[in-house]
């Protein structure tokens, strides 16, 4: 069963979460993203879940990771001063291999920026914002029904992976009304289990290990020091280092095509737009207007890791476009994969690119 | 005698220098952890970063070391999913009223149920002794090199200020009142801080004309005076004098608290 609703894409992320099993919420109040936390507030008590005001970002991502380690699906949100104060512990989780869903409703920044208006300038942040090597995965939607769907999506790829997943959207999905369908369950995958004999951070072929949360007998030293496979730190040995920021980060990029998601149209055109969030709606705009099969575009719902292959499916392409809600973040990505130019169709400030915006660019490249 | 079981022995040897009060204080707490009957499987150690926040990774129950500072907000998260574990709390004055000075008054604030045991060296040991909100002042250290020229923190106060159920002080010198004291902190739903003051011959009573081990406890339990000493000698109207701090315990109430098993 389901129900069919009009709700603010905020909402659904907190729907979303709470379908897919998420119990523990810790949070900070931040525009634009604090609908996610009072509709938290309001149903998980309800359903048998934790929420939690913290007393700042460091303190709200700091009481995931622990609910984390007990075994609880567990989430935090705020936006860009409060994704800024998140990064040493997003660093400890990916150190950790702490499996939890930070969401991050994009607004304009540096600083105290624009706090009600959309932006996607932490593209650059979710992936390389804490110290050192890791890797981590971003999604991003771009409507109302994908704030609910990828929310579950992101749950699920954090349990598989065990690494922190970021729902990247913005002040555009979270505050815009739409239709939403909202399951009554969602399919649900939870960490592999920790093999009886198996080392707490000993991994398989895949590079992941089994998760054993706190209180299943197992006694897990859990430490954001350089450890080795039992736990124990292990911090000038550079072998052991190596050793495990390479599967650190060798789990999710060699995963790159089982995690990618995204949408191709007109494979074989020639000039194709690539976007990912809110531009892809106005890049859908101009297709309906235009009905030309020369005009391609692909969408991505997962950003990191970058799925380079996706590229590849425009055998034709003369040209890629590439509208963001920042100076051009992403552009260097999809060039450094390709041959062809990356026109960069920066918007800052806070509103959509227009229908006519991408035309002018099309026209001037076609 | 604490049970060997509670210790990971494959960790040892441990990195505390000769002459650290810390594994005095781990001792103590493991006491007062076998005392309560606690299962190795039902309990949870919990710390940020420096000397203190090392010691869960030489217990053998499920243990998270996490960034500086920051223990308590993590504890927290963890209680508040997981009311039937025992969650304690090792820090240190740096990790608890520097940096983490925030998360150590809204835990405070929040009542959390869990046992926080801060050893209070005076000093930023691991990175080589350098001044802390707790160094007294006056004192030398490598960033005070012409004596701290700040007031120092009270924790146990400040504690107390901030709605923890219990709050005892005692020193590495007071085992026994200690151990006991960490056992009532266990037994009392809530919060509970025990402030330890501890020594750092290496890098605090060096510089402080405390050269030797035995001249630092000394130090601590000569200038200690039980709560209930000072609050008399301030009802006679006598002099307290203004080097000691006091030892005991500074609170056992009934507060609302959180996170408590059902």
């Amino acid at each position: 069963m389901s129900r069919v609703e009009f709700m603010q894409g905020n909402t659904a992320c907190a729907e979303g979460a709470l379908t897919a099993g998420c119990r523990f919420f810790g949070g900070y109040p931040i525009t634009p993203s604090t609908e996610i936390a009072e509709t938290m507030a309001r149903k998980l008590p309800k359903a048998g879940g934790v929420f939690i005001s913290m007393e700042d970002e460091l303190a709200s991502i700091a009481a995931v990771i622990g609910a984390a380690w007990t075994g609880a699906r567990a989430m935090t949100a705020t936006s860009g001063p409060g994704f800024s104060l998140m990064m040493e512990n997003i660093g400890y989780a990916a150190m950790t291999e702490t499996p939890c869903v930070i969401v991050n409703i994009q607004r304009g920044g540096p600083s105290t920026g624009q706090p009600t208006r959309a932006a996607q300038g932490d593209m650059l942040q979710c992936r390389f914002g804490s110290h050192g090597d890791y890797s981590t995965i971003a999604i991003t939607p771009n409507s109302v029904q994908e704030m609910f769907d990828l929310t579950a999506k992101a749950f699920d790829l954090a349990d598989r992976f065990r690494v922190p997943t970021f729902l990247m959207a913005d002040e555009i999905v979270g505050h815009m009304r739409e239709r939403v369908t909202i399951p009554d369950a969602v399919e649900v995958t939870r960490p592999g289990p920790l093999a009886e004999g198996s080392l707490p951070f000993e991994a398989g072929d895949d590079g992941i290990p089994g998760f054993a949360p706190f209180g299943s007998g197992r006694s897990v030293h859990v430490t954001g020091l350089t450890h080795d496979e039992r736990g124990y730190p292990d911090t000038t040995d550079p072998e052991a280092h190596d050793r495990l920021v390479r599967r650190l980060v060798a789990k999710v990029e060699s995963a790159r095509r089982e995690i990618a998601d995204y949408e191709v149209v007109n494979p074989d055109a020639e000039t194709v737009f690539v976007t990912y969030g809110p531009p892809s709606r106005t890049v859908q705009q101009v297709m309906r207007d235009r009905r030309d099969d020369s005009i391609g575009h692909l969408r991505l719902r997962v950003v990191w890791p970058f799925p380079e292959f996706a590229l590849q499916e425009f055998g034709n392409a003369q040209v890629f476009l590439m509208p963001e809600l920042n100076m051009g973040q992403m552009v260097r990505e999809v060039q450094r994969h390709v041959d062809q130019p990356v026109v960069s169709i920066p918007k800052i400030g806070g509103e959509l690119q227009t229908p006519a915006e991408l035309v002018q660019v099309l026209e001037a490249h076609r | 005698m604490i049970a060997p079981d509670w210790f990971r022995e494959d960790r040892l040897p441990h990195i505390y220098c000769t002459g650290c009060g810390n594994g005095t204080v781990i001792n103590c707490t493991l006491g007062a952890v076998e005392e309560m009957g606690w299962k190795r499987e039902e309990t949870v150690f919990v710390s940020g970063i420096g000397c203190s926040s090392r010691a869960p990774g030489y217990i053998l129950t499920d243990s998270l070391h996490t960034t500086h500072g920051r223990a308590l907000a993590f504890a927290t998260g963890v209680k508040m999913a997981r009311p039937d574990l025992n969650v304690v709390v090792f820090t240190g004055d740096g990790d608890l009223a520097a940096i983490g000075g925030n998360h150590f008054i809204h835990a405070c604030r929040r009542n959390v149920d869990m046992t926080v045991v801060c050893m209070n060296n005076h000093i930023y040991g691991m990175t080589g002794g350098q001044g802390s909100p707790t160094t007294p002042p006056g004192a030398i250290s490598t960033t005070t090199p012409y004596g701290a020229s700040e007031p120092a923190f009270d924790l146990a106060e400040l504690a107390v200020a901030a709605g923890a159920n219990y709050v005892a002080r005692w020193t590495s010198y007071h085992v026994k009142e200690l151990t006991k004291a960490v056992a009532a902190g266990m037994q009392t739903p809530g919060l509970a801080f025990i402030e330890v003051r501890t020594q750092c011959p290496t890098n605090y009573g060096r510089h402080n004309k405390l050269r030797r081990v035995s001249d630092m406890i000394e130090h601590l339990r000569s200038h200690a005076m039980l709560v209930e000493k000072r609050d008399r000698l301030v009802q006679e109207g006598k002099p307290v004098p203004d080097d000691i701090f006091t030892v005991g315990e500074l609170v056992r109430r009934n507060r609302p608290a959180m996170g408590v098993k059902s």
